[in-house]
């Protein structure tokens, strides 16, 4: 009996340690500090009420310029695991200045995806991005709606409305539920709450930010629905020849359902375009899974696969730093409102002070997180 | 229909819970229960919404 209860208490300790692990990651506060334009702060369940109070009820930082003009709704947290999207979007919420139209951001847009990591992935819990002021931590979060929140997965996905089978676990892939289901899973409701936004608050154009595997064909690029094709292709063009980088341009394929650069651009009035920037994190050939492989993109396992022809994406021992994602998703983004505005004045959305490429890599981006210290607490907003 | 399925799983979750605690109980061996203690780890978590 003295055995038992040894071996129990030994359980019971790993219970205790793991558990607390967990529900520390699933509820660290993410502070952000909105910016100059910032207008007001709304959540998805202002759009759809059914997920009004959820997990998933994510914050709606809504930013106005005082000339009316367009509208520009940009995603990040579809995966949350692609960390470069939710900083670049958290660098519009927070620095962005607008002298025309409106850019409503959304950092969490499947916030449960947030509060897990890939079960078996040895993924770290959170990571820290260095700041003059000591740094910020993020959770770092999963492609997927956490199981907690929606399980469990059916045998068959089947996306709605179109009834294409899909991956079983992608019932919980947001970028795999549009345009969303009024009465169906979380990740369905959440992504028909933000079709509604976008109907609503008449969004012109619809930017989900991304990461992608160096193992994965589409990467470096735009995805395009046809409404956008013209638009991302001249981005493509002008950023490759002025911003120090090269992205390309891909059609938005018609029979591959569910994702966000097909379905609101078909569902609704909006222009919607996916940008993917390159993360090793993601490779299946990546070697130790940690923070420091997060944040420098370097992995000499993924460059031998690069040695090997096995990539879509060149890498060498200089990786793929976070800074230079981020960098490519906040310059493809201004490149996109600059070519926009010119072409449709009376839709115009007018950013300024958000960083360039070029100068997120040179001042890092957490030159470009707020300190929430330095603000009233009650200006503070939490992820 | 969603929220019936996620209970009736929840509740599967506990009838295998259970079944570990009683296994680990009958055995006699300590790597045997030192295995139920590890498997069971798991379901509690879940059972508790910890993971």
């Amino acid at each position: 009996m003295t055995r038992k209860i040894a071996v129990a208490a030994l359980g019971a300790v790993l219970a205790v340690f793991a558990g607390l692990s967990f529900h520390r990651s699933r509820h660290l506060r993410e502070p952000v500090v909105p910016g100059p334009a910032f207008a007001r702060v709304a959540t998805l369940g202002d759009y759809f009420a059914p997920v009004k109070g959820t997990v998933n009820d994510a914050n709606v930082y809504i930013l106005e310029g005082k000339e009316p003009g367009g509208t520009v709704l940009l995603l990040g947290g579809t995966h949350p695991e692609e960390p470069a999207g939710r900083l670049a979007s958290w660098i519009f919420a927070e620095n962005a200045a607008l002298s025309q139209g409106r850019l409503i951001v959304i950092l969490s847009a499947n916030r449960s995806a947030t509060t897990a990591t890939r079960l078996g992935g040895a993924y770290p819990p959170d990571f820290t991005v260095p700041t003059a002021w000591g740094g910020q931590t993020f959770r770092m979060g999963d492609r997927w709606s956490n199981p907690l929140d929606q399980w469990p997965d059916p045998e068959v996905y089947l996306h709605y409305p179109t009834r294409q089978q899909l991956a079983y676990v992608d019932i919980r892939n947001l970028n795999r539920a549009f345009p969303g289901r009024p009465n169906g899973t979380l990740t369905e409701r959440t992504c028909y709450a933000i079709t509604a936004l976008i109907h609503r608050e008449k969004v012109d154009i619809a930017i989900d930010f991304h990461e992608a595997e160096l193992q994965y064909p589409v990467i470096s690029t735009i995805v395009a629905h046809e409404k956008g094709a013209d638009l991302a292709a001249a981005a493509s063009m002008f950023i490759s020849s002025m911003e120090g980088f090269a992205i390309g341009v891909e059609n938005s394929p018609k029979a591959l359902r569910g994702l966000s650069h097909r379905e609101i651009g078909d569902a609704t009035g909006a222009i919607s375009l996916l940008l993917e920037a390159p993360e090793p994190f993601l490779d299946a050939t990546r070697g130790r899974t940690d923070r420091a492989l997060l944040l420098t993109g370097r992995d000499e396992f993924v460059v031998r696969a690069g040695q090997r022809g096995l990539l879509f994406e060149k890498i060498d021992e200089k990786g793929w730093p976070i800074d230079v994602r981020v960098g490519r998703h906040t310059s493809t983004v201004l490149q996109i409102l600059e070519i926009w505005s010119g072409d449709h004045p009376d839709r115009a959305v007018a950013v300024t002070g958000v960083p360039r490429y070029g100068e997120v890599i040179e001042k890092g981006t957490g030159a470009f997180l707020k300190d929430p210290k330095t603000v009233e607490p009650a200006k503070v907003v939490y992820e | 229909m969603n929220t019936i399925v996620t209970v009736l799983y929840y509740l599967l979750t506990a009838y295998v819970a259970v079944l570990l605690v009683w296994n680990f109980l009958k055995r006699k061996n300590w790597q045997e229960e030192v295995l139920y203690i590890l498997v069971l780890i798991p379901f509690v978590l879940r059972l508790l919404r910890l993971k």
